[in-house]
């Protein structure tokens, strides 16, 4: 019986990767996606390496070992053997290890914030080709996208062209999120004056879905987007159409779009108030809320990060290096 | 005088009568059905004059035994109504898909994934792994009881007042809606007005001050009060893993403590501590309950370890392969979680040097966790293993724990967690590793025990169905949910519009419902088993051929365990005994000396409760009134020094020779 | 297999081995650990909000900093009374060890008042700031150090309410062993706390006021 069980389940994890191969996780679009998506296959046949004979070891010997076997070896005072316990130490040792140095590469080549070196496995960055930016802010419950080069902002769409790298800059009004398009990269959470990063590529055209991956209340299940790859040329098309179709992103609007709301439609803004960002970030849209972060150089640009990062730095000594630049 | 809507809000604070949550049907229908239970409930103890028996002989005794089996029940009673959110989240959730909203609204889903959370973990898995641990750890190691044994009463009588609470949020005000942890901003005063999260508060506030409390008492009680010539080395492994735990409790806990207080301060005080304003910092709360909550899974999960290894070894009828490797697999595995917590929040933007540290930290765990697997994999080797049910619910454990263990290191390699975490994969995960692992060793326990607790086996039968619709029904409602993670599909989502995920929930669903037969099975079985007790009673004592002391003294133990304190020679103590021709003494007997029964425990526990509801809902004069009459009958109790007393010598006399007289018609 | 374990004889293998202990079995008292074990949970209850403290220490929001609110010579006289009060503590202990009922009474009420001293001090402090607007709402600066010295004050609070009683058993029943056994558990309680206020002293107060 139990080897007809342990046939069963094989059976079953096959259909399970057969059908796993299919979703967004197993063939993204992104770049960073796809090298995620190799971590996820290789950890695993390490890690079955050891799971699968441990597996078939258990059935095996509670069915050999089972009482009414009378033929099967019986040593009732066994209980010890130094080279077997040796090896059952020695064994996941050795698989920890390899995957560790997995891990430890990996985190680091995949480390959100780190510069783009590669579109894609076979296509280097051109010479002279600066990342896209967006600045990204999760309202309640809706998200916000601002194109700071374009001077342009949409809700609940994001469009970026294709090989491109894409810097996004993200953070949160009222409550925790996460910023995720599962085609194009990993999530990363979007914080409340914080500011976390996310630097990929999208390597093919199509709509793909993005959305919140941290529930954050009632209208969570609304919170998505799509999130476009197009062409150059797409691209141009898609700022145009924003630029001649939408309102303006002042304070004010912003405060009123700022109110919870649920399955938000899509809406363009021509324009936005310069350093509307960087107020959201440092929760000074209204300069005179108890909030804003008084202590925050706004002035230069790149100084002004670093308030950011003073709140998160302190989150705990481990947290310490959580949104510091990363240099390499 | 009601009318005078001062003085109303001064007694009822902000309660009123439009807490009650009467606009949702499901909810009535629930109260209905509980209040006419317990009405049912109530009225046959009154009918059959229990009252003064249960007061007596349970509520207010100090009898570990006692409160182990009443820890179960709790437990048990817990699991009914974190199953019954579970099934209906999974029944919303198949149902919910693009122009069909399910059957509830976001605000009351909301609170059903919180519960459910919160009641598994603090409700049910702790008050189990308590329980047993409570039940079993004093026979083992041949001590009459714990070290503190009102203490104990206490602690119970505190998890239950928790309990209380949030099954009172059902019907009064309502649960939080902020997941199980609570992440501020959301469960900030600002985000979370309502009473929810502040039940969640004072349901764990309290629930934890027994926990900690039984944490000190469990650890002094293996230290302390161990028979003769029982060695560190020389404990049953239950036992060891029983001291990691509770040394894990004692120092995981107090963080609890401080985090919840502090969300509370912000809430009730208006102080800054996680904010958005002024300073405060959630990420501060994030890092503090998961200094907590990793450790925490560890646990509740190394009682079953010990529960596993107790197992594998009697049914193997042969001793526990590497006991020393064991035991220092679980302290490796203690230190350890200590230093992973970080890897529930990879996505927080900490640099790859700090994740790669926790990542590579959490894969160490699995080396010790890997030798266990192989430890009692080569107990099983060369042994005769006999499939009774908790064997089965062992090999069960193997097969799906490694599962469980394998996507965990999966998920602690942090590219991996950016494209899983938050995902209904890393949902599977945990289930996969807390059914799997903690349940199934829950369950494993419960059979092995039961013949200890009550005299009389449990039901084969029905224990067999029980444990096939679990062990299916696991696997039909998390496997998709692995595939669903791979698809992409967050967590606590309460609509999908892609009608493609639809197939997998609903197989989920179906396995949710084999499982809730898999209770029905449970809760059949201890009809029948009580019903057929004078058949499947347990004359010897010994009905597995143990091999640790709880086998040695007579099913149900007298209340003083072990007429004589044993001596200890080797690991196995009971076996060793068997094996060298011990004989039963027949006389000789001396007085015991026994702690007596009291009602502070439970008279605390409710003043507790009281205190919480009124915290809750703002009624500061009751507030203040409860908490004094907690410190009066507290120290109040103090002033009681007649504590315990003599069982004379004629008695446990009278006790063992009824026991040799029912040994000797049965052989 | 079996190692015969120091309570046997050892007379040699020939022996039978002896699997009761036919005598009056007492294990040993645990209290002692048992509220050792409770002082290092607490302990670990002031780490977290010490924690708390170094994570927020600096966050002023533009209200008071550590520098303009705290006084150290307040708080001098403040540590003074409590570590005094530790001392006294040590003599009502030596009086407990000598079975001197009433000297040792003597030193628990001067123990007691010295903590109610210190308990007073802290009170007009926190009105004191309080009353000049630096409230624990103020800031998360002033969050953490109204919790952090708080939490300590409450401590030190529960210890004279349990002092009071204790005053009050071991005129009722004397040095009798529980009393002991309670007076050792205070005294335990009591040096805890003075610690933890060195602690705070010097992390709060004397690093507080460093520029």
């Amino acid at each position: 019986m139990s080897m007809k069980l342990c046939r069963g389940l094989l059976a079953c994890i096959a259909i399970l990767l057969l059908a796993g191969c299919q979703t967004v996780l197993m063939s993204p679009s992104g770049d960073l996606a796809v090298q995620q998506r190799n971590l996820i296959i290789t950890s695993t046949v390490l890690m079955l390496l050891i799971i699968v004979p441990v597996i078939v070891l258990t059935l095996l010997f509670a069915w050999h070992f089972r009482a009414s076997n009378k033929k099967a070896h019986y040593d009732p005072d066994w209980d010890h053997s130094t080279i077997l316990e040796l090896l059952i130490w020695a064994a996941p040792l050795l698989i920890i290890i390899a995957l560790g140095a997995i891990t430890w590469v990996s985190t680091h080549k995949l480390d959100p914030y780190r510069q783009l070196e590669r579109l894609s496995a076979h296509q280097p960055i051109p010479e002279g080709v600066r990342p896209l930016q967006v600045d990204v802010v999760a309202l309640d419950w809706k998200w916000l996208f601002i194109y700071p080069e374009q001077g342009i902002a949409s809700v609940n769409e994001l469009v970026a062209p294709v090989d491109r790298p894409i810097q996004f800059k993200i953070t949160a009004t009222s409550v925790m999120n996460s910023f995720f398009i599962p085609a194009l990269a990993g999530q990363i959470y979007a914080m409340p004056g914080m500011e976390t990063q996310l630097q990929a590529v999208i390597n093919a055209p199509g709509e793909f879905k993005g959305f919140s991956a941290n529930y954050s209340g009632h209208g969570f299940s609304g919170m998505h987007f799509l999130f476009h790859g197009v062409s150059e040329e797409g691209f141009s098309q898609w700022v145009e159409k924003a630029k001649s179709g939408g309102g303006d992103l002042s304070r004010d609007a912003y405060v009123k779009l700022a109110a919870p709301s649920e399955n938000e439609p899509v809406a363009y803004y021509a324009t936005v108030e310069p350093g509307l960002y960087r107020a959201i970030l440092t929760r000074c849209v209204d300069p005179e809320s108890p909030s804003c972060m008084t202590r925050v150089d706004l002035s230069p640009h790149d100084g002004g990060d670093s308030g950011a990062m003073l709140q998160s730095g302190h989150a705990s000594g481990m947290a310490a290096m959580a949104t510091q630049p990363h240099s390499d | 005088m009601l009318s005078h809507p001062d003085l109303a809000k001064l007694i009822f604070g902000r309660l009123s009568l439009d807490s009650l949550p009467l606009h949702e049907p499901i909810v009535v229908y629930t109260f209905i059905a509980v209040a006419l239970g317990g009405i049912a409930l109530l009225g046959t103890v009154t009918y059959f004059k229990l009252w003064g028996y249960l007061w007596r002989e349970w509520f207010t005794s100090i009898d570990h035994k006692k409160i182990g089996i009443m820890y179960m029940i709790l437990g048990f009673v817990m699991l009914l109504r974190g199953f019954s959110d579970a099934i209906m989240m999974r029944a919303h959730q198949a149902l919910s898909f693009g122009d069909s909203h399910g059957f509830l609204p976001p605000e009351h889903y909301d609170q059903i994934f919180t519960a459910h959370g919160v009641i598994m973990i603090f409700f049910v898995a702790m008050p189990m792994v308590t329980g047993l641990m409570n039940f079993v750890m004093p026979l083992q190691i041949g001590a009459r009881d714990v070290a503190f044994p009102f203490l104990n009463n206490f602690s119970f009588w505190m998890t239950v007042s928790g309990a209380m609470l949030v099954m009172a949020s059902l019907f009064i005000g309502e649960f939080a809606r902020t997941g199980w942890l609570a992440y501020p901003p959301l469960s900030a005063i600002v985000s979370s007005p309502d009473a929810g999260v502040d039940y969640y508060i004072w349901a764990l506030q309290i629930a934890g001050v027994g926990t900690t409390l039984s944490g000190i008492n469990l650890l002094v009680t293996i230290i302390k009060m161990r028979a003769p010539g029982m060695t560190m080395m020389k404990m049953p492994v239950f036992v060891w893993t029983s001291l990691c735990t509770n040394v894990l409790i004692v120092a995981a806990f107090p963080v609890l403590t401080v985090c919840l207080a502090l969300l509370a301060l912000d809430r009730y005080v208006g102080t800054n501590f996680f904010t958005t304003e002024l300073g405060g910092n959630a990420m501060m709360y994030v890092n503090l309950i998961w200094i907590w909550g990793h450790p925490e899974v560890y646990i509740l999960v190394l009682p079953a370890f010990g529960i596993f290894s107790e197992v594998t070894a009697t049914f193997s009828r042969k001793p526990l392969f590497g006991y020393a490797s064991m035991v220092y697999a679980t302290v490796v595995i203690t230190v350890l979680s200590y230093l992973v917590w970080l890897h529930h929040f990879f996505t927080m933007g900490s640099g790859a040097s700090v994740n790669s540290f926790f990542g590579i930290t959490t894969m160490i765990i699995s080396i010790p966790t890997g030798a266990k697997i192989f430890n009692w994999l080569f107990t099983m080797y060369r042994g005769r293993v006999e499939f009774q049910l908790p064997m089965m619910w062992t090999v069960a454990f193997m097969v799906t724990f490694v599962i469980g263990g394998m996507t965990g290191v999966l998920l602690a390699v942090p590219p991996a967690d950016f494209s899983l975490h938050n995902s209904l994969f890393l949902i599977a995960h945990f289930h996969n590793v807390i059914i799997g692992g903690v349940l199934f060793g829950l369950f494993a326990g419960i059979t092995y025990w039961f013949p200890k607790a009550f005299g009389f086996r449990l039901d084969p039968f029905w224990g067999k169905c029980s444990f096939w619709l679990w062990v299916t029904g696991f696997y039909f409602a998390f496997m998709p949910l692995y595939m669903l993670g791979l698809m992409g599909v967050t967590r606590r989502l309460s609509h999908f519009d892609d009608p493609s995920l639809r197939i997998w929930f609903l197989i989920a669903a179906f396995g949710a419902f084999l499982i809730a037969l898999g209770i029905a099975c449970n809760i059949i079985q201890f009809f029948v088993s009580f019903k057929n007790r004078e058949k499947l009673r347990d004359t010897t004592g010994d009905p597995w051929d143990g091999r640790t002391l709880e086998w040695s003294t007579s099913s149900p133990p007298p209340k003083y365990n072990f007429a004589f304190t044993p001596i200890v020679h080797d690991h196995d103590a009971w076996w060793m005994m068997k094996k060298n021709g011990f004989k039963r003494p027949l006389g000789g007997f001396v007085p015991i000396h026994m702690p007596l029964n009291t009602g502070a425990g439970v008279i605390m526990g409710a003043i507790s409760f009281v205190f919480g509801f009124a915290m809750i809902w703002y009624m500061w004069p009751l507030a203040a009134l409860s908490f004094v009459a907690l410190l009066a009958v507290g120290i109040g109790h103090t002033f009681n020094y007649h504590r315990d007393y003599f069982l004379g010598a004629d008695e446990v006399t009278r006790t063992e020779a009824s026991r040799t007289e029912l040994l000797a018609s049965h052989v | 297999m079996s190692d015969i374990s120091a309570t046997l004889p050892a007379d040699g293998p020939k022996q039978p081995l002896v699997f009761l202990d036919t005598a009056e079995h007492h294990p040993v008292n645990g209290t002692l650990l048992g509220f050792w074990v409770y002082l290092m949970s607490d302990c670990l209850i002031f780490a977290c909000l010490f924690a708390a403290y170094g994570v927020l220490g600096r966050e002023y929001a533009g209200g008071p900093t550590a520098q303009e609110v705290l006084e150290l010579p307040a708080v001098a006289v403040n540590t003074t009374l409590l570590l005094l009060s530790s001392i006294t503590y040590g003599f009502a202990v030596l009086a407990m060890q000598k079975n001197q009922r009433n000297p040792m009474l003597v030193w628990l009420v001067i123990t007691g008042l010295l903590g109610a001293g210190f308990i007073t001090l802290e009170l007009r402090e926190f009105a004191h700031l309080i009353s000049i607007g630096a409230g624990p709402q103020r800031s998360a600066f002033l969050s953490s150090f109204f919790t952090l010295v708080g939490t300590h004050g409450l401590h030190v609070t529960c210890g004279l309410i349990w002092l009071v009683v204790l005053i009050t058993q071991v005129l009722k029943k004397g040095l009798i062993t529980a009393n002991k056994r309670r007076i050792l558990c205070l005294s335990m309680f009591w040096h805890f706390l003075d610690v933890v206020w060195v602690g705070v002293f010097s992390f709060v107060y004397l690093m507080g006021v460093l520029p």
